[in-house]
């Protein structure tokens, strides 16, 4: 059975403020939404509950049609924040390997190998080199590639294409379609068009009531 | 989980990991004591089990505050906190790495600081034996305690703090254990026992409340 990510009346602060509040939406496999909005709006406040890094104040998240063993939906999640989650010390392929061996595959679907993921990023040829020695965008496809090794069926994408050039933004459009074709649900914040067709869920900043554009 | 020990023990000898610093740490400690006491070899030998546990009990408190900090400033700790394998067994798992990295070169240098302190091949031994009983304690605590400040950018002094207290228990024993070694009328094995106990007792509630610590700190 098709998964399908259901929000409702979602709500979440940050110390004392509320950030947002009553924010619903539902999407099936294969859909995307991309959350806007102005810097501070809660874009990432609200990626950062959907993958249960910040508790609710109300409202839920949950899915349906996922296998009975999964806990919370963040088991189920790829999250790729502002930070890549590669150390710098070790290696690209040490670092993917990592990843692929600790994350594992959720449910009907598994990773494609690691030098097939650094091909698929663009890069290949340069995965014997330490994370640290990269530049920043080349950083930042690695840490895409990372999503390609461990198969996650949801993806939380923070600002994903900050940092890169025009091509490499093309190649991330290229790699979300695939995904969604394959029946996966990306949800991502940013601020430039991610270049895939998606619904539009706008941050209208402090406890403002966010509202569904198709 | 063996990924993430190998990923762990990597990193820690990798450039900045700081499994050496310990050692480095637990030498100088140790190599000035005697500079310090004076060339009295009877009084040396006496103190030595003892030295040398203070020595290890603050380098392995040393590295502790980066254990979970590392994780959190690049971005791991989020997708480790994610997982299905529940968080208490992937904080039990970089504990033993951590320890293999830090604690374990304490326990094989042990012996060679031991001769600092003109001790008797006994002592030394029984000392080496209630290191690597005590040692993973002082990590399992420590864990508690990163955990608890991982959000704090300084906050390696305040592990410390966090910490000593309730290390205090492993090294009372493990120095007791150690003189009854050579000191004849006290028995050995008792003291060595509830080392072992409370090493196990913290094996199960160190990462128990660092996973609670970790869940409740994120931002």
């Amino acid at each position: 059975m098709p998964i399908r990510l259901v929000v409702e009346g979602l709500s979440a602060q940050r110390g004392e403020d509320l950030i947002f509040h009553d924010i619903s939406f539902v999407l099936s496999a294969g859909q995307a939404v991309v959350v806007t909005g102005p810097n501070g709006s809660g874009k990432s406040t609200l990626l950062r509950v959907l993958a249960g890094l910040l508790e609710t104040l109300s409202g839920t998240v949950r899915l349906e049609g996922a296998p009975a063993e999964i806990g919370h939906p963040r088991e189920l999640c790829h999250y790729l924040g502002h930070r890549n989650a590669m150390k710098r010390e070790l290696t690209v392929t040490e670092n993917l390997a990592f990843w692929k061996s600790f994350m594992g595959d959720s449910a009907n679907g598994h990773g494609v190998g690691i030098e097939a993921a650094v091909e698929a990023v663009g890069l290949a040829g340069i995965s014997h080199l330490p994370f640290g020695y990269l530049s920043a965008g080349q950083q930042r496809r690695m840490a895409m590639a990372k999503l390609l090794v461990a198969y996650r069926p949801i993806w939380l994408l923070d600002e994903p294409t900050a940092a890169l050039d025009a091509s490499a933004d093309r190649l991330f459009a290229g790699l979300t379609t695939q995904h969604l074709a394959a029946g996966g649900i990306v949800v991502a914040a940013t601020h430039q068009p991610l270049g895939v067709e998606a619904m539009e869920l706008r941050m209208t900043g402090f406890a403002s009531v966010g509202e569904e554009l198709i | 989980m063996i990924s993430l020990f190998l990923r762990d023990l990597k990193l820690s000898v990798r450039a900045g990991g700081g499994a050496l610093i310990g050692v480095l740490f637990f030498l100088t400690v140790v190599a000035v004591v005697p500079f310090a006491v004076g060339p009295d070899l009877n009084l040396l030998s006496r103190i030595g089990p003892a030295i040398l546990w203070i020595g290890a009990l603050l380098a392995s408190l040393l590295g502790l505050d980066r254990l979970f900090q590392a994780e959190r400033e690049d971005g791991s700790l989020d997708l480790m906190l994610m997982q299905e394998t529940p968080l208490v067994v992937t904080v039990l798992v970089k504990c033993l790495a951590h320890w293999t990295a830090t604690g374990l070169p304490l326990v094989i240098a042990s012996p060679v600081l031991g001769l600092f302190m003109n001790m008797s091949e006994i002592a030394i031994g029984a000392t080496m034996l209630t290191l690597l009983v005590g040692t993973p304690a002082v990590t399992l605590i420590g864990a508690a305690g990163a955990a608890v400040a991982v959000t704090l950018p300084r906050g390696g002094l305040l592990v410390s703090i966090l910490v000593l207290p309730l290390a205090i228990p492993v090294l009372i024993f493990g120095v007791s254990a150690s003189y009854a070694a050579v000191e004849d009328p006290a028995p050995f094995l008792p003291p060595l026992m509830i080392l072992l106990a409370i090493t196990l007792f913290f094996a199960v509630i160190g990462p128990l409340a660092a996973a609670l610590a970790l869940r409740s700190a994120s931002d």
